[in-house]
């Protein structure tokens, strides 16, 4: 099953590159990857735990390398976001004008990257997975892109590029921190090996802090983050809401799932840097965030800026700030493709999304305003969305680390301050619903404006219920993440 | 089995048979001998599968100066390889053959000009098995003197004849340096069979500053052949100038047989320090010169000039780590995706330049050579599930194991510049819009059978190196135990 959701979208993407017609059989092919990790995420049996769905196909004997596909319940979260947001992005792609094949190619691609990096149980296939969105992000963001799009389009591949040989120069010092003997690229193998020690505390430094600044570029980690508002503010919007909404995502499931169980040591010692940068992207960038202009950059902030919150869970490192972490991964994902969607639509109605330019699209609009204003309440953390049940779960478990250490100390510092982010992303996202719905339209508009179509409102609707589903009723995602997490972090304390 | 030099005699006299017969050819066509030469060497490819391996025991007569280790049986398959391949590409770049030379003869030089990289193959095929000095020289000679030929061949064309006389030059005189660095090791040691050399190494007390001046003038000439710095001025000219199936050529098999002797001759050498620390400098200064001076470029044969320059860098890390393997695979990565990208550059050139800006719009113009060009260039790049990734891969790992740590992070900044140059291309070919009068392109069957297959090779060796790796496996042990 799990070899299925891999497959298909990239199947689906040589498919409609060879002549399949384009728009239908991607529709098609990602539904089916959908349905799949539903199942996926229906079938997985929580009592037993683990790694379940196992294949293996193996590679090379000399290096102990082996294609291996394998899910427990962060990854099936995962899958499940990207396969969400991937039909969503699909659906919502507009008529292309030229090359649509490749357009569409590309988006499965860049989704099909990620989906495999989330299934991977082996360390190079995981980062090769990963890579395979490079080119296809290249082309989209320069070729459709809009705006400032060359530009764009380099920073973000050589930024990526080289973030992610930082991040393979880890890979290679992990794989050659262990003995001889024990040797592999299997996860499974790794954390045994960790475990029991294998892996000297001087090596887990080094190692992590690769790690760290490798991930971190593809993140956005705060002094590494430039390239991600230009990316998005170029991209077309279904570029953008896979790569922000899922291909992100990418990094932060490593450090969950590689670095902070592998390197636990190495963990504690970077502990401090991790909370000085991302209190840098929680309050420098949220500032500048405010300070945008245009929707698209604004939005391409607030993503970064939303990294600090699940930054802060990694770094707690504890069960309820880990638990946090993967659920605003998903709830992130999911806010940020509705954000992106629903800019990418006004941006083709209106032709410019710089806030002085619009306005009272609440008139026009009713069923946009809607769900943008939904839309900016889960980005903010209201209660009823999945962004907030996670944002709780990371300040208990953040504020947690500073309490089992006594006193005031530097977690419970961050901890308020990243608090106080939550009012910088309702100022900014409240501002932005004013500037664009609120008021008389603008005279500058003045091409008719109709709402989004009946078709276009089903996937809204599916990541509105998405995020409310995991808002109101957390267990049903935190019932598989249990035992992912008690594990690794039973074994380091 | 078939005893091994018998596959270079082969060759050799098959090309020789194939020029006799074309000087009585008279009016008919000429790509005939270039069939001929393509079925011949793809019938010594096959039988290279069934070479008998060197004796065992110790090595005398004959086999102190020639070895059929895996290491080079392996390479004589490269070097066919790369010959075949040159071949075919040769068939597409007839119609500049017949406007660069002279002749009334509609069909002048061409005979020539298919059987000549047969020469050079049988002596790339040589060089494979040379373990020793004067072998390496003679082998060395017989590849340059073809080359000498082959790179001016156009020559009504002023930039080819730029491109020979500085590569005449050039090579002349590092055969020369070559030749001096020889006689000083031959003069402090008393052998030149690499073999007795190591042991002689070992065993005697040898005074240290004369041999290392020598192994200098050796590195010298072999800095040469693969073109490092600083020893890569003559690079960027005459690739820029020759034919591009030449260009292809020397930047593959040239550079490939200069890793080969490399690899051979540090063995004995590399219990010195001064040696490795040479080799990291010039790996650095070819890492980084290569790199950044692609930036700008815009012409795409010399683009591939600097990248060549760059892969030699990354090439020298796996030499200066002693990673055989490493080194080997990424030479058949670099084989298979210069190959391609020299493929469609020759029939992108016929219709227009070499510039960069003549690739614009090349999806629209033809879908399948701009999709050939951008598995070429991502693979040049180094992005995973093709096979330039594996080898950068293998290349860092090898670094690490050595700790050179300075090499690996240099190795990482120009990763970073080479996605920029490399992607550059795509950009034109995607991005761009095609100029009004380009029409579209028509590729040849055989050559659109012959790009489909390196593409395919750059992904399977990508996902699947095994077969690499077990080819060379004895040859590592094979090398490590020479020592």
């Amino acid at each position: 099953m799990l070899l299925f959701i891999v497959i298909a979208p990239l199947l689906t993407a040589l498919l409609i590159l060879i002549g399949a017609p384009a728009r239908l059989t991607a529709l098609l092919g990602s539904a089916a990857t959908l349905i799949a990790s539903f199942a996926a995420f229906f079938v997985y049996d929580t009592a037993r735990g683990g790694f379940q769905f196992v294949s293996s196909f193996p590679i090379s004997a000399t290096w102990r390398l082996q294609f291996l596909l394998g899910a427990d319940g962060l990854t099936l979260i995962m899958l499940l976001l990207a396969a969400l947001v991937l039909l969503c992005a699909v659906w919502f792609t507009p008529p292309v004008e030229k090359s649509e094949r490749l357009f569409y190619a590309c988006l499965l691609f860049i989704a099909g990257g990620a989906i495999g990096a989330f299934a991977s149980l082996d360390l190079f296939f995981f980062y090769a997975f990963h890579e395979l969105a490079l080119i296809p992000t290249f082309l989209l963001i320069g070729i459709w892109g809009s705006g400032n799009r060359s530009a764009a389009a380099w920073k973000i591949t050589i930024y990526l590029g080289l973030g992610s040989f930082v991040l393979l120069l880890g890979l290679i010092m992990l794989y050659r921190s262990v003995p001889p003997e024990l040797r592999s690229f299997d996860l499974r193998a790794l954390q045994l090996v960790a475990a029991s020690g294998g892996i000297l505390p001087a090596a887990q430094n080094q190692i992590f802090f690769l790690l760290l600044i490798g991930f971190g570029v593809l993140i956005s980690l705060f002094p590494f983050h430039s390239w991600a508002p230009e990316a998005y503010a170029s991209a077309p919007a279904p570029a953008a809401m896979l790569h922000a909404g899922v291909l992100k995502k990418f990094g932060l499931y490593g450090l969950l799932r590689v670095a902070l169980p592998l390197l636990p040591e190495g963990a504690q010692h970077w502990r401090t840097l991790l909370i000085v940068l991302l209190l840098g992207n929680i309050i420098y960038v949220g500032l500048v965030t405010i300070a945008q202009k245009r929707l698209d950059w604004m939005l391409g902030y607030s993503s970064v800026m939303h990294m600090g919150y699940i930054f802060l869970g990694i770094a707690s490192a504890n069960v309820i700030g880990l638990n946090g972490a993967a659920v605003l991964m998903f709830a992130h994902g999911i806010s940020i493709a509705l954000l992106f969607a629903l800019a990418g639509e006004i941006r083709r109605r209106a032709g410019t999304l710089v806030f002085a330019d619009l306005g009272g699209l609440g008139k026009l609009m009713p069923f946009a305003g809607f769900a943008f204003g939904v839309a900016a309440f889960a980005s903010i953390g209201l209660p009823g969305f999945a962004n907030f049940a996670a944002e709780v779960m990371v300040f208990f478990g953040a504020f947690r680390v500073g309490a089992d250490w006594q006193g005031f100390h530097l977690f419970q510092v961050a901890t308020v301050l990243a608090l106080w982010g939550v009012v910088i992303s309702a100022v900014y996202m409240l501002r932005a619903y004013r500037a664009i719905f609120m008021g008389a339209p603008n005279e500058r508009l003045h091409s008719p404006f109709p709402d989004l179509s009946r078709t276009l409102r089903l996937p809204i609707v599916l990541l509105i219920a998405a995020t409310m589903i995991v808002g109101f009723l957390p267990n049903t995602v935190l019932r598989l993440l249990q035992p992912t997490f008690s594990a690794p972090v039973a074994a380091n304390r | 089995m078939i005893p091994a030099p018998s596959l270079e005699i082969a060759v050799l006299l098959w090309g020789l048979l194939l020029l006799l017969m074309e000087s009585c050819a008279g009016k008919t066509d000429r790509r005939g001998v270039a069939y001929a030469g393509i079925g011949g060497l793809i019938v010594a490819l096959v039988a290279s599968f069934f070479l008998a391996q060197s004796p065992a025991a110790a090595p005398t007569g004959f086999w102190s100066f020639y070895t059929a280790d895996p290491l080079a049986i392996f390479f004589k398959r490269f070097a066919l390889v790369t010959t075949i391949l040159v071949l075919v590409m040769a068939i597409d770049y007839a119609p500049a053959i017949r406007m660069g030379v002279p002749g009334a003869n509609p069909h002048a030089g061409l005979g020539e000009f298919f059987t000549l990289p047969i020469f050079t193959c049988a002596g790339l095929m040589w060089m494979a098995s040379a373990i020793d000095f004067v072998m390496i020289f003679v082998s060395l000679e017989l590849v340059t003197m073809s080359f000498y030929v082959l790179v001016s061949f156009t020559r009504r064309n002023p930039a080819t004849l730029e491109a020979g006389v500085k590569y005449l030059i050039l090579s002349a005189l590092s055969t020369g340096f070559l030749v001096f660095g020889i006689t000083w090791i031959f003069g402090v040691t008393g052998e030149t069979s690499l073999l007795r050399l190591s042991s002689t190494l070992a065993t005697q007390p040898i005074d240290r500053i004369p041999l290392l001046f020598g192994v200098a003038l050796v590195l010298v000439a072999l800095g040469f052949k693969i073109a490092a710095v600083p020893f890569h001025i003559w690079v960027p000219d005459v690739y820029q100038g020759s034919p591009t199936p030449v260009t292809a050529f020397l930047s593959v098999g040239s550079k490939a047989a200069g890793f080969v002797v490399l690899l051979r001759v540090l063995v004995p050498f590399l219990a010195l320090p001064q040696v490795g620390h040479l080799l990291v400098g010039m790996a650095a200064l070819t890492l980084i010169y290569g790199n950044f001076a692609a930036l700008p470029q815009s012409n795409l044969k010399r683009l591939l000039a600097y990248s060549s320059i760059a892969h030699a860098g990354y090439l020298l890390i796996g030499v200066v780590a002693v990673a055989g393997a490493a080194v080997a695979y990424y030479l058949v990565a670099y084989l298979l995706m210069t190959l391609l990208c020299f493929a469609v550059l020759i029939v992108v050139g016929n219709t227009g330049g070499d510039q960069i800006e003549d690739y614009a719009g090349l999806a629209k113009r033809s879908p399948f050579l701009a999709f050939a060009m951008l598995i070429g260039m991502i693979s040049l790049a180094g992005v995973p599930f093709t096979a330039g990734f594996l080898g950068k891969f293998f290349i860092f790992d090898a670094a690490i194991r050595q700790h050179q740590m300075l090499l690996v992070v240099i190795g990482i900044v120009t990763v970073g510049c080479g996605f920029y140059y490399y992607l550059k291309v795509v950009r034109a070919m995607y991005w761009l819009e095609p100029a009004s009068d380009a029409a579209p392109i028509t590729v040849s069957p055989l050559s659109r059978v012959t790009m489909t297959l390196l593409v395919a090779a750059i992904f399977v060796l990508g996902v699947y190196p095994q077969p690499i790796l077990d080819a060379l496996r004895p040859s590592e042990t094979a090398l490590r135990s020479t020592r």
